[in-house]
């Protein structure tokens, strides 16, 4: 997966700027307002790479980059 | 195919309507941290005199009044709810003798938490196939407030109390489609009637089950019938969080006019949502006979249930 074709994810979920959405930026709160946020952008990434993103996981998370290299080991 | 068709609506809710900023009375929030978070602004509690079963009979009587239905030809009374007073006697019992209803139909209360009103729709339609019988009164009434935790932020500012009531007619040529399910987790929970355990709800795990049901009850629906979401007027979702309906929305990717939302004056009634819905749009005249609708429930237990039909 690549940072493009993850924010293509995150601009069509939740609504943040398209500007917050750096590999430095926080997932909560920069892109995820708060948790169920947070549970949304999960659920869209799960639908669109077939990787399964549990809730307690997105936390964990501090930035996107963190994100983004949880799902390129998991195979997205 | 034996469906059902509504003929009369009614709600009733309590006397005391709780804005926003009436809730930092019992925890540490704001009103821009609950409407941004929930939509909600306001919601209504039970005062002085106040139960699940007296909305319940309030609520029923304008059900009543609305179908011109007469009480003797009510053939089945069905209370959905997880707030009743009593373990027994059922709330049922207690409205059945308000209203006066025949001795001789069945009456009872039915748990099936948020979703409750539908699955208690479906059952009516069972009891009066199994009775024979024509005309069933189905209500959906919680005092929610008695089983909150007011010191929970996370729970207490999301619910409220009311009552909906619906009268059904079954009949041949209705058109009529039901689906539910169960996934046991104990990720809603409100104690028994000694209210020794008050409410808890893990949010996160709720909402992710709340915006898959939906879209997923929906399009089963959608595929029973062989319609799609262009045949339907209206979906009327449990009003638990505007941002439930508003993440369905997106994964249906379908217009947002059609989901119903009241939930910004009464918070999350619980069982009573859809029936208050349903009675409310009736009463504001975005109902009428003719339409077809979606009803979507789901909730503790966890639950969730269906019904399209038309009104």
């Amino acid at each position: 997966m690549t940072f493009e074709s993850l924010k293509e994810i995150i601009l069509a979920t939740v609504s943040c700027g398209e500007e917050k959405v750096a590999p430095d930026a926080k997932l909560i709160p920069d892109v995820c307002a708060d948790s169920l946020d947070a549970v949304e952008l999960a659920m869209a990434i799960e639908d669109k790479t077939g990787v399964n993103v549990p809730d307690d996981i997105m936390p964990t998370f501090r930035t996107l980059g963190d994100l983004l290299a949880y799902l390129e080991e998991q195979g997205a | 195919m034996n469906g059902l068709r509504l003929l009369g609506a009614g709600y009733a809710l309590p006397q005391n309507a709780l804005d926003n900023e009436a809730m930092t009375k019992y925890v540490e929030t704001s009103d821009e941290w609950i409407t941004s978070r929930t939509g909600i602004r306001q919601r209504y509690f039970c005062g002085e005199g106040e139960n699940t079963t007296t909305l319940a009979i309030e609520a029923a009587k304008k059900a009543l009044a609305d179908s011109g239905i007469a009480k003797e030809e009510i053939g089945c009374l069905i209370v959905a709810t997880s707030s009743g007073e009593y373990a027994m006697p059922s709330t049922a019992c207690l409205v059945h003798k308000a209203l006066e209803l025949p001795e001789n139909i069945p009456v009872f209360d039915l748990g099936a938490a948020c979703a409750g009103f539908l699955y208690a729709l479906d059952t009516a339609r069972a009891m009066l196939l199994a009775h024979g019988a024509k005309h069933a009164l189905v209500i959906g009434s919680e005092q929610m407030s008695h089983v909150l935790d007011m010191g929970d932020r996370n729970t207490c500012v999301l619910f409220g109390d009311a009552a909906g009531a619906a009268v059904f007619a079954i009949e041949e040529d209705a058109e009529y489609a039901y689906v539910c399910g169960t996934r046991g987790d104990l990720a809603i929970q409100v104690g028994g009637p000694r209210r020794e355990m008050p409410m808890t709800m893990e949010g996160q795990s709720v909402f992710r089950f709340a915006v898959s049901t939906i879209p997923a009850t929906v399009s089963e629906l959608l595929e029973k019938t062989g319609k799609t979401l262009e045949d339907v007027d209206w979906v009327i979702c449990h009003q638990a969080n505007q941002r439930i309906i508003d993440a369905s929305v997106r994964r249906l990717g379908v217009p947002a006019e059609k989901f119903y939302k009241n939930l910004d004056r009464y918070a999350n009634t619980s069982a009573a949502s859809i029936p208050l819905a349903l009675a409310e749009m009736k009463e504001n005249g975005r109902l009428v006979s003719g339409q077809r609708v979606i009803m979507c429930g789901f909730g503790g237990g966890l639950t969730w249930a269906g019904v399209m039909m038309k009104v």
